[in-house]
């Protein structure tokens, strides 16, 4: 498609009259490009760069909302504070072992629902169509749904469990009242929410591996998993790691999921709740900025291990 | 593609495909059937409820938790289509410059808009608390737009712009050689081609901006709070019984908007979100 759009538009320019007029030609279409695009630019800019930058230099402040005149400046010593506290490193093992985990399980399944969908035939339409269903789900509801499901009382997991191992279960199980059963629970609701997504990046990428290679291997007498890790998996290697840096950074942000099904209790607090709860629930404006500058910072590092450690290939995203 | 494929693996997905379908609706089916519950039959565990109760609905639409819904649910769709209708507008701009025209810092503003997108929402959250303090924007709908617009804009112009890039753009070089300048040719012959993948790019933006919680929780605290935030603060009828019931109602009602919107819209949202994230 680029190609065909750039090899066409030089031809009719230089059909034009004139080496003037071609670059006022150009220029008029600088100048429009910055028009059009300008705004949405500066927007971007505004509601980013701008709080941003302004949480850093909050961060330096011994700040609490509700007592203004106290305000001081102390350097470093929200970050010194921060990381010295277990409650920090606490959610941060939190919020790694939860991307670890869905992210991984993601990929695994979602892979396996996209090689589905990519063969499948008869309910092919409704299938594509109910997978979608998740992805449009508020997280809030997902969240909801998933905590009324895990619970004693109005629960059926419990239930189901029981009759599945046939009694070994204990019907009053409580998911939220330990720490790992917690977190399994608020991984299941990320997981269920978000792998539809992640399956629909890793199909658009399996529609484009070449099917007639998948064919030679098989010709060739290659077994089922020696196509999957030999032929199609490394030709749609741009696609897997692009659908995983998305989900990875998506899931290091975990909030809605958490605050919902257990509200940081048993510890299960992941980084965004204890940014949220330093500024919202506590005004300290001051330290919630250092935690949430830390957190941005985390993100960065996890986009440039992708990108330079991965070499995931960033021209490849986004239509670019 | 499909021709390859055997009548007996036919069959075997066909059969898969099951459980799948099951999987992906058993929350919702689940949350559908507490909202139908009544309260006495609420922790049955059954799927089926042994008696359709509207009770929970009417709690929530005419009853006591009325006052705790409904503007929620006119926030959530004044500040959600504002959000989209900005973000669409100047992301159509954008899209088409970069789609579209030879400038420099094309480059730097797809990579703003990447850096834009994987930005951690409640960052922002604490610098805008204390700056929406200030100035009043805070428990406001604009205070709710200002923000949303930086999860909004970055996706609709990706999105768009990896619409734009398959448009058959020979007839928009038609119209200019026919005479008609730059910005005629954006309006007349581009915008009529163009309004499909705008369609659906408000969708997935309205998506986005419906499902937002961060902000809605941190920057409201009563007049402007949407339906994700109200949600999380819903009580029961009295202080002794869980709100259970009434929010899986209140689930159920944002819920069906977005299934309707998928049912009828399946294909364009699948192109919608793989289009740009995926060379094509």
């Amino acid at each position: 498609m680029t190609t065909l759009v750039d090899g066409s538009a030089p031809q009719t320019r230089s059909e034009r009259p004139g080496h003037v007029q071609l670059s006022d030609r150009a220029k008029a279409e600088r100048i429009l490009g910055w028009k059009l695009a300008g705004p949405a630019f500066v927007i971007m800019l505004a509601v980013t760069a701008y709080p941003i930058l302004n949480a850093v230099w909050l961060s330096l402040y011994s700040y609490r909302l509700t007592d203004p005149s106290a305000r001081k400046f102390i350097f470093l010593n929200n970050y010194v504070v921060v990381l010295t506290d277990g409650l920090w490193w606490g959610a941060v093992l939190n919020t790694v072992i939860i991307t670890v985990f869905t992210v991984v399980v993601e990929l695994v399944v979602g892979m396996a629902l996209a090689m589905i969908m990519n063969k499948i035939v008869i309910p092919r339409r409704t299938l594509r169509t109910v997978v979608l269903i998740p992805y449009a789900i508020i997280t809030v509801v997902s969240a909801f749904a998933w905590r009324f499901a895990f619970a004693v009382d109005t629960g059926f997991i419990n239930h189901w469990m029981h009759t599945l191992t046939f009694g070994a279960f204990s019907e009053t199980y409580d998911w939220f009242g330990g720490h790992w059963s917690a977190i399994f629970a608020i991984c299941i609701s990320e997981i269920w929410k978000t792998t539809p997504f992640m399956s629909l990046l890793l199909l658009a990428g399996l529609a484009q591996v070449d099917s007639s290679l998948e064919e030679a291997a098989q010709v060739d007498g290659a077994t089922f998993w020696q196509r999957l890790f030999k032929v199609v998996l490394p030709n749609m290697k741009a696609a897997i790691m692009v659908a995983l840096l998305f989900r990875t950074l998506d899931a290091f942000r975990i909030f809605d999921a958490v605050f919902v099904m257990t509200g940081g209790s048993q510890d299960t607090s992941s980084v965004s709740l204890v940014a949220y709860n330093q500024t919202i629930s506590r005004v300290e404006v001051g330290m919630g900025s250092a935690v949430s500058v830390l957190l941005f910072l985390a993100v960065l590092g996890i986009s440039a291990l992708f990108v330079k450690g991965f070499k995931v290939d960033l021209s490849q995203v986004k239509g670019e | 593609m499909e021709s390859h494929v055997s009548d007996k693996t036919r069959t075997w997905l066909g059969v898969v495909s099951i459980p799948i379908i099951i999987y992906t609706l058993i929350p919702i089916l689940w949350i559908l059937s507490l909202s139908l519950k009544s309260t006495a039959t609420l922790a049955d565990g059954k799927f089926i409820p042994h008696e359709i109760s509207w009770d929970n609905y009417r709690l929530i639409l005419t009853g006591d938790a009325r006052g705790l819904f409904l503007p929620a649910l006119a926030n959530s769709v004044v500040v959600c289509l504002v959000a989209t209708f900005i973000s669409v507008v100047l992301a159509m701009f954008a899209a088409y410059a970069i789609a579209r025209l030879e400038f420099p810092g094309k480059k730097l503003i797809l990579t703003t808009a990447l850096a834009v997108s994987i930005f951690p929402v409640i960052s922002l959250v604490t610098p805008l608390y204390n700056l929406w303090r200030t100035i009043h924007l805070f428990d406001t709908q604009i205070g709710l737009i200002i923000p949303y617009l930086s999860l909004t804009l970055p996706l609709a112009i990706w999105t768009l712009a990896a619409f734009f890039k398959q448009i058959p753009w020979e007839m928009e070089q038609a119209a200019q050689v026919d005479g008609a300048t730059a910005w005629q040719a954006f309006r007349k012959v581009i915008v009529p081609l163009a309004s499909p993948g705008v369609f659906t790019t408000a969708i997935i933006t309205f998506f986005t901006a419906w499902n937002d919680f961060v902000f809605a929780i941190s920057l409201t605290s009563e007049r402007a709070r949407t339906v994700p935030a109200a949600l999380a603060f819903f009580t029961g009828a009295s202080q002794f019984q869980q709100p259970t019931g009434a929010i899986a109602a209140a689930a159920v009602i944002v819920t069906i908007p977005v299934v309707i919107l998928v049912l009828l819209f399946q294909r364009r949202i699948v192109s919608g979100l793989t289009s740009g994230a995926v060379k094509g």
